[in-house]
Order: structure tokens, then sequence, then C-alpha cells
């Protein structure tokens, strides 16, 4: 087991010189030969979107997969605020090395230096291929691209389409991906998902999936394997993640022996709705890029109800703008989001539970009139008046932060391998350029770079190593894997116990919030680990799957999901108590300042934790890659 | 509130389907439809029903996997909002509430209110895109594009392909959607090499899988949560009569 050797691949030389020099020294497969390669991408947002096309566009046969009814609906469609490059079209001092340094530190340098230069060079790439897409991003006047500022960053490099960056920036994808369909290069299956990874002589060669719509099980050969399936933000039940995004594909390839590192890195994003009720399934983002008109605030006083209106000016206290006065209202997710919790923990939160704040624009409506607020943000005003029935033009937003992302994924290398040698992981399912923490409009950028720019050159190099092998289904390990997902699928329909998979979710999801949510502390993960052990055991002896096997069972999709969860939960927590530190995301109740700001320990903690699974309900092991900072010092970090 | 729903239930695509009573009680007005749906949901697993199956994802309003025709209209009753936005509040305590799947020829029922619409993706196949490859792209700001050829592009790129549109129209007509993507790139320099060959055949693909012509009754605008204009069908007609033309000649 502790045989695994950490080997991150990271090329020698300058930061600037390592992906050239790396591109260079990989192995190419030769045009005539790449159609003898078959790829099997699962997940088709940004990551898994582009990377299909792009692969099929150099000539790799592709399958791609999605649980959803077209590619077209993963979840990074609902990305809105921007994507962010290193242009400088604003002439405002951007550089490739401003955004390698905005994100390593916004990461809390818990982030590999390599990485995160590459993500930064290619950035750049993304915006040109987008443009020629036909993605219609906002632009200025004289026709040339506009830009704004997003969280943690003082130049202007955010690229945005309305509110709805995520949704055109994926529609490009799709539309590369349906042209691959369409010449015959990528054979799409849509309401399809995968259930287990094949590993033959140790070696990611395929997977198993489940027809949605008929429920058959079967097999994939392939020669490689991407995830590209997204994060696990539902582990906490309520989330701004769609309703179907998951866990499994990602950690039953754990199961199969890929590390999960970081899981404890998550996101939780300060200007969400706030929950309503009891009846709650999900949770709506208001994009940070609000954050640039919009002023934060909550009353003075202790228990202050009266309506926001009627709170006169100095008895408010706009906090982000008091204690971090360079940044203010931009400052990055994670001290936003404590920050929040800190004024409604205080009993300052505002609305029917207590646990909000206010994002007012009455400032910014005044300075620059309510038409250009409606043409920045209109759609955004209008979906928060359609869920809450309030109008932000009038009364300020309530917001309250809520789980958004996910830093932490499987382990990959600097070609995004994970250590399955053939099993390669990309986007927002890989843990590998936000560190503890990421910054606005980043995701987006991440996703496509690992599709566009990054996978189709590393993947080669594994492939030219390892030959095409043209593998069979028939195979045993095949069967084998086949049969242990049938079993499970009919063991949670055999269950017949009283409560749906749904409720356990839930409750799951509390606890999760309740003890590994925007603070944590030893005690809380304490209990945690006992309780979702405990939770667990009664989900396989009490849970009630409607429907049948063989035939489209919403029910039974559920029930397969949570069961990863309840297992992913333990380890999320596990990871969380081992890292005795507060980095990004990660905060320790333990480790902060007497102003309440995180403390990192780099003497003990400059490491990705990665973890190996050794066996269900047994404490998963411990594996280290030292993070090596040769050219960023490590800071405290400021934005005061 | 109380609420009593009526619902499509049919088995699989093989079977006939029916309408079905439930009862939605202690709603909140401040719960979502689906969340509606969710709590009915709960209630009928624990009797052991097979629950009400719906597609839905991103519930807000962006990703178009929500299909629900509600008291007769595509997303129900509240204008540019999907059924997943759409809340309790816009109904009342005692309502009767009608849920059926969009219906149409080249969208079948696959079970209970989940139609198959992948036709729409096949459309896309056929020309959907702008033919680059990923890499050589030129630089971002080397063609300057008009503000407002920007915003028009925008306009017509803001659909979801959830096929509201369809499911209003009486012939079944796929044009808003199609129209939507001809208009988006017939509005940008980079879309014009193809704008012929484009047109013509998502058109052609568009006939294939049977969706129906327009009669220029603008239910489907009505519908629309993204507010997409039947302008659009105006421009992939003249995209499709200029395409047509030129290959004559």
């Amino acid at each position: 087991m502790s045989s695994i050797t950490l080997d991150s691949k990271v090329p020698s030389g300058p930061l600037a010189e390592k992906w050239d020099k790396h591109r260079f020294d990989m192995k190419l497969v030769n045009p005539a030969n790449k159609r003898k390669y078959t790829v099997i991408v699962v997940g088709s947002g940004l990551a898994g979107g582009a990377a299909a096309a792009s692969l099929a566009e150099l000539g790799y046969n592709v399958k791609c997969f999605c649980f959803q009814d077209s590619p077209r609906r993963a979840h990074s469609i609902a990305a809105q605020g921007g994507i962010n490059a290193a242009k400088n079209y604003q002439n405002d001092g951007d550089s490739v090395f401003r955004l390698f340094y905005d994100t390593i530190k916004g990461g809390d340098f818990r982030s590999r230096e390599a990485n995160v230069y590459r993500l930064a060079q290619v950035s750049v790439n993304i915006i040109d291929q987008c443009v020629a897409q036909g993605v219609p991003f906002a632009r200025e006047y004289g026709g040339l691209l506009d830009n704004r500022s997003f969280g943690g960053a003082q130049v202007s490099r955010t690229f945005y389409a309305r509110g709805q960056t995520g949704q055109q920036l994926l529609l490009g994808a799709y539309s590369a991906l349906s042209r691959q369909i369409g010449l015959g290069n990528v054979e799409m299956y849509p309401r399809t998902e995968m259930l287990d990874l094949v590993l033959i002589d140790g070696h990611a060669k395929g997977i198993v999936v489940r027809d949605l719509i008929t429920g058959e099980i079967s097999s994939h050969a392939g020669d490689a394997v991407a995830l590209g399936t997204g994060g696990y933000g539902r582990v906490f039940y309520l989330s701004t993640n769609a309703m179907g995004c998951n866990v499994t594909a990602a950690y039953r390839a754990h199961k199969r022996g890929a590390l999960f590192a970081n899981p404890c890195y998550t996101q939780i994003h300060p200007t969400c709705i706030p929950v309503a009720g009891e009846h709650q399934s999900k949770l709506t983002l208001m994009s940070e890029s609000l954050r640039n008109d919009g002023r934060v605030w909550a009353p003075k006083k202790k228990g202050d109800n009266r309506p926001a209106n009627q709170i006169p000016e100095d008895e408010r206290d706009y906090y982000l703008e008091r204690k971090y006065p360079s940044f203010g209202n931009l400052a990055p997710r994670d001290i936003s989001s404590r920050s929040a919790k800190e004024a409604c923990d205080d009993g300052r939160g505002v609305g029917e539970f207590g646990r909000g704040v206010y994002l007012d624009f009455s400032d910014a409506i005044n300075r620059l009139g309510k038409n250009l607020i409606k043409e920045r943000y209109g759609n955004l005003f209008d979906m928060y008046e359609r869920i809450t029935a309030e109008n932000p033009y009038e009364v300020p937003m309530r917001i309250y932060p809520a789980s958004h992302y996910t830093m932490g994924g499987l382990w990959v290398d600097y070609n995004l391998m994970s250590n399955l040698p053939g099993l390669h992981v990309i986007g927002e399912a890989n843990f590998s350029d936000h560190g503890a923490n990421r910054l606005g409009a980043s995701a987006l950028m991440q996703g496509l770079a690992d599709g566009y720019f990054v996978l189709p050159y590393t993947i080669a190099d594994y492939l030219a190593r390892v030959g095409a092998q043209n593998i069979s289904t028939d195979r045993q390990e095949f069967k084998d894997a086949e049969q242990q997902a049938r079993e499970k699928t009919q063991k949670l329909l055999s269950i017949n116990g009283s409560r749906t998979a749904e409720s356990f979710h839930r409750e799951l999801g509390h606890i999760v919030w309740e003890n590994c949510g925007m603070a944590r502390n030893e005690t809380g993960l304490k209990k945690a680990l006992q309780m979702i052990p405990e939770l667990r055991e009664q989900f396989w002896r009490d849970l009630k799957v409607a429907g049948v096997e063989n035939s489209l069972n919403q029910s039974l999709e559920s029930a397969g999901r949570v069961a990863d969860f309840m297992e992913f939960a333990e380890l999320l927590c596990q990871d969380a108590l081992h890292r005795e530190e507060s980095c990004g995301g990660h905060f320790r109740e333990e480790y902060q300042t007497d102003e309440g700001e995180a403390v990192r320990n780099d003497d003990k903690f400059t490491y990705v934790a990665a973890w190996e699974h050794t066996g269900y309900g047994k404490t998963a092991e411990l594996h280290k890659e030292k993070l090596e900072f040769e050219n960023v010092k490590l800071a405290t970090r400021s934005y005061k | 509130m109380n609420i009593t729903l009526h619902v499509w239930r049919q088995k699989d695509a093989n079977d006939p389907g029916a309408m079905e009573v439930y009862t939605a009680k202690d709603v909140s007005a401040d719960s979502s439809f689906l969340e509606m749906l969710d709590m009915v949901n709960e209630d009928l697993a624990q009797k052991g029903i097979d629950p009400i199956h719906f597609d839905h994802d991103c519930r807000e309003g962006i990703c178009g996997m929500c299909s629900l025709v509600i008291n007769g209209v595509p997303h129900g009753p509240q204008a540019a909002t999907t059924a997943c936005q759409l809340h309790m509040r816009s109904f009342k305590d005692g309502d009767a509430i009608y849920i059926e799947p969009f219906r149409a020829r080249a969208f079948p029922v696959l079970k209970d209110t989940i139609v198959d619409r992948t036709a729409f993706d096949r459309i896309m196949q056929a020309g959907g895109f702008i033919s680059v490859n990923t890499g050589g792209a030129p630089d971002a700001n080397a063609i300057p594009i008009p503000k407002t050829a920007a915003d028009k592009a925008m306009d017509a790129a803001a659909c979801i392909g959830c096929g509201a549109c369809v499911a209003a129209c009486k012939n079944g007509s796929a044009m808003l959607f199609v129209g939507a993507k001809v208009t988006q790139f017939a509005n940008l320099p980079q879309g014009q090499s193809e704008k012929a060959a484009r047109a013509k055949a998502m058109v052609a693909q568009m006939d294939l899988e049977g969706f129906g012509n327009c009669s220029n009754y603008s239910e489907c605008e009505a519908v629309c949560p993204k507010e997409i204009k039947v302008e659009v069908i105006a421009r992939m007609n003249r995209e499709f009569l200029g395409a047509t033309v030129k290959s004559s000649s």
C-alpha cells in the first residue's frame, strides 16, 4: 500500500519555460496512428466537452458520456460571472506572472506552482479560441472585448457574457463537440452514468456504465480514460450545484486505487440566496461580479429587525470595506464568506432565520443609474426577484454563503494523470490548480485549459508510451466489474426499508455542513466521523428505493449517488481533521489570529494530502506530495 | 396551501399513459414548483408508488433540462421563467394543477413527463457550429465586432435548448430554436464563411426529425423562458432562402 510514490512530474527548468520544454520532451502520436486509439471521456462540461472535441479533432476515436439528456446541460452552464485571462487588454498592469501570482496567493499557497503557471499561460489562448467559436463575449462600443474585475485581483482581467458566461463557454465547447459527433469522430452517450472504472494490468482501460433509460449495465473499453465529472459540493446536500452533480465517478475511481487529494478544500461561496425553509432542495448563486457594484453590510446592532431602508447609514457595518480596505467588497471568497458567518453568529444576521447579510446596490444605482445596473446584472436581478419575490432595485439583496465549488479532487500529476496509469482527471474533478481556495472566474479558465490545451498534449505522451492495445470488453476484468455493479444496484433495490435516499442525503448534508462547513474544529469533526458511519449503516439497512432495475428510475440513480456520498463524507472529514492549520476554504477554529484571520502552518502542512482507499469503512491511508515554492515567497495572505 | 395535482403518468415509451390525481398538502408558498413535486414524490415513495419522473438539474433556469407543461403552458404561468424557477406563490390554496410532458412528434415520451429531446442535438450536429479546431485561433481582439452586433448575437445565444417553443407550437415547430443559433452566428464575422451551408444543413435536419413548419402564431416566443424573439425565425428564413438561391445559381 505505502509503495505509492507521488511523482508530480513537474519539468525542470525556469518556471516560464517548463511547459514549452515539457511539450518538446513529451512523446507524440503520429497523425496517421491517432485513429488506432480510443479515448473515453466521462463528463461533457467545460473540461470534458472541450477535451472530447479537441481529441477528436486531432484524430483520436472518442467516446463521451454524460448523465444528462444532452452534453449541453453539464453544470458548467450555470457559471455566471466570467473567465480570467492574462490578456492585459485594459493596460492595467496584468501579465501571465501576475495572474499566476494572484491564483497561487488566492489558493493560500497550497497549489502546485508549475500547474498554476501553465494555467495562466494558456488562459490567453482560451479567449482566442472561444471568440473564434462565436462565443458572444461582452464588447465595448469600439468593438473590442470588455473586462470586469473579480475577487482577489486588482486588475480587470475577467471576460464575460452578461451573467451567462458559463453557458456561453459551454455552448462553445458543445458546438465543437457537436461538430465532431456529426463528423462521426465522437460517439456520444447521453443519459449514461459511469458506475465503475476498469483496470487491466493496473492501467485504466475502460468503464462500466448504466443506461439511464433502459437500466442496462454495460462496458466500454479504450486506451485511456479521462474523467471530467465535476466536484462533490453536494456532499453538503444544499449547494449551488445541480441536483445531479455527484462524486460517484471520482469516488469509484478512488475505490479502484486513484488517490483523492485535499478533499477538505471546499469553497463556500459568499453570495447565494439564503435558505428559505425546510422544503429547500438547492441554493442559488448570485454572481460574485455583483460585488463590483454592490456593497455588503449587516446592521451594527444585534437583532436589528427594521427593514433595510430604515436602518440609517451610521448604523450599518460595511464590514468588508472596514476590515479589508484595499480589496473591500472584492475580498476573496473564503474571507468574504467567513465574515458573513461572523456577522450572523454575532446575532446581526438579517432575514427570517437570521442567516443573511445585505448586498446593497443603492449607491451604485444613484451613481450610475438604474439602466446601467440593469444592463450589467439584469438577469441576476430578475432571478433574485423570481426566487425571493423581492425587488433588488428597491431593497438590498439578502445573501448568505453556500457550498459552490470543490478545490479537492482526484490527485493528478503535471500531465493530469492520476496515480493509476491511463486515468486522467480534468476540470473540477481534479485537485490541481486552486489550492485551498479558488478565486472567482478561475473555474471556467481551468476547465477549458485542461480540456483544450493541456490534456490533448499530455494524453498523447501516455498513449505513445503504451501503444494501441485494442482491448475487448469480453475480458474477465470487465465482466467482474459489471457483475459488481449489478449486485450493488440489486442490493439498493432489495433493502426495502422506510426512508428515501433523498432524506438520507439531507441528513448527511446537515452533519457535514454543521461540522465541516465554513469553520471546523476537532470536536465537531470527531463527532461527524462518528455520526457518518452510523448514518451509513442505517442507509444500508433502512433505504427505500421505488421502481425497478431495468427502467428509467430516478430513485435508483439518486440512491447510488447518495451511497457514494455516505462514504466520501467520511474521507472529507478525516482530511479536515488531519490538517491542523487554517488555509483558504479550510478554516480550523483552533488556528486563527486574534482578529479571526486564518493561520497556516507551513512547516508541517505545505503538502498535498492524497488519500488511498483501504477498504469499505476503513481509515484511508495518507500519502504526501510536498509542495515546492521556487518562484513565490510563502506569505500570510493579506487583503487589508 | 393544499393543491390537487393531475399528473401524466406513463411507464415507458410504449405505455399509452394516463392522468393520475395526487394531493400536495401543506405546501409552502416560498417553495419552488419542483420542490413541491419533491414533497409529493417523498410521499409517494413512502407509499411504495413509483415517484413522478421529471427532468431537472440546475434548478436555476439555465441548463434547460426541466420540461413540464403546467396548466397547458410549457414552463407554466409565469413569463420568462422555467418550471424550476416557478414558485408556489404563483398558485393559491385549493388550486388544481395539470402537469404534462412537452408534447411533439419529435419529442417522444420516455417516462411520465420525461421526453427525448436528442433531436435538438442532432440539429446542432448538422450545422450549429463554426468549424474551428482547437489552437491556431487569431487574437481575440483581431476582429472588432460592433457592440450592437455582439449584443444581438448574445440575445439569440441565450437559448437554453429546453424545447418549450416546440411544445407550445401547434405544428411542433423547432424554428425558434434553430433560428436562435442561425441568428447568433449570422451576426458575427466568424460565422460568415459557413452561413449558407449552416442554414441549409440545420433546416434539413430539422425537417428530417419531424418538426413542423411555422405558421406565425408566435406561441413559441410567448413561452420562451429566455425571451428569444420570433425575429430569429425571420432571420433563419432569410439565411435559408439566401443559401438556396445561391446554391441553385
